[in-house]
């Protein structure tokens, strides 16, 4: 595993020479692809049309005009850019934070020798795979008790140490690729272990982070249970739980929700095509060995 | 002799600076994780042997009352029977199109970079969405995209399909819209896998005169099979997460036919039935366990090796 974390695979960079595929198959991965961006090339076109020409009409039918409407409503009426902000004030936060922390930890359980650094780290990848309902009540009763629940804080402080397992997992196998002699080097100089920590191994660690940042921004942003769980009030939703109050406040205009749905997704789909070599290196951190 | 002292002295001094060195650095970070991860796993299991009603300072204690309910309750046994459906289907059809995807766009396919798009995209969709997407987009029994299309080939019986609401066919329903998402993900660890497979050993192969279906089964597929034991892993963990999409798209219903045990345990906190909630997420977590195990020793193999 160690040298694939800092390996970003670039999509079809290497490409395996042999025979071709047969074109049967081919057709096959063709006509799935399409089928695959149906739901979403559909969304975009209902997000288009008016309420009473889809409902007439259906969804396989011509539009008969094509608007901007449904978003300018959303964005404002609907108050879907409170939300948008909303998530913004979680998401940010809580991103650093984590990765700061993990940061931290991760250099800790590399770079010295100590008893607990293995079980630290077995105890961090146990965690990964933890059902959140296992923490559900616990939590909502300790925001509760430290008096943050229905506010930002509750969701940047769970998602800030929730998310610690997987950053800490990903950057700590990071770190392991880095020559130790780097820091002895450093050591002889001198330097306090903080200063190796901030002056090498950060910026050392910084494609990892990128990585990592890609993934951890979709997963805060797009969080639904805990956003569910921890905030009621309305003004301080976050898209996501803000998005299926509005589905529960206008049922059945189909065009406006997906309107809605569509800037929701918007951040994550422009740090994905901006980042996408990065977000699927972060993806498969874990799953290939080095 | 003088010197020995100090030297001991000098050596605590360094251990207990090496020790506060340390602490430095993880104290922050384990302090937050065992606040917020730690000691609440602990708890859920503490409460989940309670009446807890999450208004109340106080609770009493009711021993395995809370896990006997449940084993008697249909929601229960529909969610848990739903949960393992969920299994079955994830860890056979997403791992098998994703392994297949991979394995074509692994070689030179023209505009894979366009067709690998399309697979993962819905990856990168909010969850919400994607079950809104679906639950009003796709399903709705009158102006979806599905029984529109049906109608095209069966006339007007087509908007009668109630996907979401008709008890035999609502979890189906759910799940397709799940494994639409899924397949992409499991495609993206493959295409990573194929990556790492030794490729000498495979041109060998070749050179013996394997090729096509044996040059998969015999070689290609023993040398992922690390990679298929995470997808394996994380198929099941994700069948066990699956809140979101059930939530939105049928809060369970109808009559708990697309209930699972994560939705099922929310609408018991939600009703303030704090106790038997917690025992519904000790089950959860019970069956995650053996995942967890199974994830921790590669893990732990790499580790070593």
């Amino acid at each position: 595993m160690s040298a694939n974390a800092i390996d970003v695979p670039k999509i079809g960079s290497r490409k395996e020479k042999k025979k071709g595929v047969h074109p049967a198959i081919l057709t096959l991965v063709w006509i799935g692809a399409f089928i695959w961006l149906i739901p979403i090339a559909g969304s975009i076109l209902t997000s288009l049309r008016g309420f009473d020409d889809f409902n007439a009409k259906g969804f396989w039918s011509i539009p008969e005009r094509i608007s901007l409407d449904n978003y300018v409503r959303a964005w404002g009426k609907m108050g879907i850019d409170r939300y948008l902000l909303n998530s913004f004030i979680v998401t940010i936060p809580a991103l650093i934070g984590c990765i700061m922390l993990a940061s931290m930890c991760a250099y800790a359980l590399v770079r010295f020798q100590f008893k607990l650094a293995k079980p630290l780290y077995y105890m961090f990848v146990a965690g990964l795979l933890l059902p959140f309902q296992m923490l559900l009540l616990p939590v909502f009763k300790l925001t509760n008790d430290l008096g943050v629940y229905n506010t930002y804080w509750a969701l940047i402080f769970f998602h800030t140490a929730f998310q610690l397992a997987f950053c800490t997992f990903v950057l700590r196998n990071f770190m392991k690729t880095v020559p130790a002699s780097l820091f002895e080097s450093a050591m002889i100089d001198g330097a306090s272990e903080w200063t190796i920590f901030l002056r090498i191994a950060f910026p050392l660690m910084m494609p990892g982070i990128a990585s990592l940042a890609t993934l951890e921004f979709t997963w805060i942003f797009n969080d639904y249970l805990w956003a569910l769980v921890l905030v009621t009030d309305n003004s301080l939703k976050p898209i996501t739980t803000g998005l299926a109050n509005l589905r529960g406040q206008y049922t059945t205009d189909y065009p406006l929700i997906v309107a809605g749905s569509i800037i929701a997704c918007a951040p994550t789909l422009i740090v994905f095509f901006a980042l996408q070599r990065y977000f699927i290196g972060g993806l498969t951190v874990g799953a290939t060995k080095g | 002799m003088v010197q020995a002292p100090v030297r001991t002295v000098n050596r605590q001094q360094r251990a207990l600076r090496q020790f506060l060195t340390i602490l430095s650095f993880l104290a922050v970070p384990l302090g937050l994780y065992i606040v917020w991860v730690i000691y609440p796993t602990f708890q859920t299991l503490l409460l989940s042997t309670t009446d807890w009603d999450g208004l109340s300072k106080t609770f009493n204690f009711v021993g395995l009352e809370n896990f006997q309910r449940l084993l008697g309750e249909e929601p229960f046994q529909k969610s848990i029977r739903n949960n393992i459906l969920w299994i079955v289907i994830f860890i056979t059809i997403p791992p098998t199109a994703g392994l297949g995807l991979a394995m074509v766009l692994n070689t030179d396919v023209k505009f894979d970079r366009f067709l690998k798009i399309a697979y993962y995209l819905p990856l990168v969709l909010a969850t919400v969405v994607t079950a809104l997407v679906w639950a009003q987009g796709i399903y709705n029994p009158r102006s979806g995209l599905l029984n529109s299309f049906l109608a095209l080939f069966i006339g007007d019986a087509a908007f009668k399909i109630q996907w979401l609401g008709d008890p035999n066919l609502a979890i189906w329903s759910v799940i397709g819209a799940a494994v639409w998402r899924q397949v992409g993900y499991v495609m993206i660890l493959y295409l990573a896998g194929l990556k790492t497979v030794d490729q000498e050993v495979l041109e060998a192969a070749k050179m013996d005169g394997a090729e096509g279906w044996t040059l998969f089964r015999y070689m290609v597929f023993p040398m992922l099979a690390p990679v298929t034991t995470i997808v394996v892993v994380i198929s099941v963990i994700d069948s066990l997460r699956s809140f979101d999409m059930v939530n939105i798209m049928t809060r369970g219903n109808p009559f708990d036919s697309s209930n699972v045990l994560a939705n099922y345990m929310y609408l018991s906190f939600e009703d303030y039935r704090m106790g038997y909630a917690a025992s519904i997420a000790v089950v959860l977590f019970a069956i995650s366990l053996i995942f967890i195990f199974l994830y921790l020793r590669e893990v732990m193999k790499q580790e070593e090796s």
